[in-house]
């Protein structure tokens, strides 16, 4: 399996479902390369980031607004 | 029962289909339940395509009303959530492109580059690349870091790694090919892990204390 081939299987090696011969095919790349590990692991951490930091929260002020605002503006239009 | 929602199987209805039936049979309370349920992630996906916060407020309001408008063209062969990211994700859009004075917008915008196709700087990273940062750094960081990348990568790689849908969701709200999202997320992953490098490689303890240049 050459690097460009891992990368394009690496949503199934970052997808813990994915078992059987193809993942034991990305495994045994992963032992013989460093750079495709680097890669996978860097790529894991950067998902886990992205999920953990809410970057864009609705504070509850605001989210009362807009939820009223969202009722009236329906129960004011014709369904 | 209203009937053209297609339940399939009783025993698998959704409980927002029910809702939506509720809803359809002008049941404000049941539409309040879906908006309540929803509406922290369709402001959350709308900031991340729009990067503006009023005008995600905007989008927020609009998408509601028009899911609610709507809701009669809703099949119940997917879910309601799906169904409302997609109308969030066009509201978005047309948001972009009224601030962007007409100019059309659209998912597939800048997505041919090349760029990050093919990792280039592979330095590891320190093990805790958290730690280099304060919080309010951190978000700095990760925000410049997402808005840096073409729409079409971004809204999909939100979608499905910060949001879990799966890609075949993504795909149903984009209106996308289950290959392209496939390689747009690919593309987005491998271009995000190659931009957060920059701040987490190892050995960026100095430079961390400099601040987000």
């Amino acid at each position: 399996m050459t690097c460009t081939e891992f990368l394009q299987k690496l949503d199934e090696m970052l997808d813990p479902e994915v078992a059987g011969p193809l993942r034991a095919e990305l495994q045994q790349h992963l032992h013989c390369c460093e750079h495709c590990e680097i890669t996978l692991n860097t790529t894991r951490k950067t998902i886990e980031i992205y999920r953990k930091h809410e970057l864009y929260e609705l504070p509850d002020e605001l989210r009362e607004r807009l939820h009223e605002a969202i009722l009236a503006k329906c129960k004011g239009c014709s369904k | 029962m209203s009937s053209s929602i297609q339940s399939q199987g009783t025993a698998e209805v959704h409980p927002d289909v029910l809702l939506v039936e509720r809803a359809r049979g002008g049941d404000m309370a049941a539409f309040e339940k879906l908006v309540r349920q929803y509406e922290r992630q369709v402001f959350r996906i709308s900031q991340h395509i729009v990067q503006n916060r009023e005008d995600a407020e905007d989008v927020v309001q609009d998408a509601f009303l028009k899911a609610y408008e709507k809701l009669d063209q809703f099949q119940g062969n997917s879910k309601f959530y799906t169904w409302l990211v997609r109308i969030a994700v066009n509201e978005s859009l047309m948001r972009l492109r009224k601030r962007r004075t007409g100019r059309m917008v659209s998912i597939d915008e800048d997505v041919e580059t090349e760029e990050g196709s093919m990792p280039r700087d592979l330095a590891d990273w320190s093990p805790d690349p958290e730690s280099l940062y304060g919080q309010s750094e951190m978000a700095e960081i990760l925000r410049k870091t997402i808005q840096g990348l073409p729409p079409g990568f971004r809204v999909v790689f939100v979608l499905r790694d910060v949001e879990g849908l799966s890609t075949e969701e993504t795909a149903e709200s984009l209106g996308l090919s289950i290959p392209a999202v496939k390689s747009r997320l690919l593309r987005a992953r491998l271009q995000l892990r190659e931009r957060l490098t920059r701040y987490f490689k190892k050995g960026t303890r100095a430079k961390a204390q400099d601040g987000v240049k």
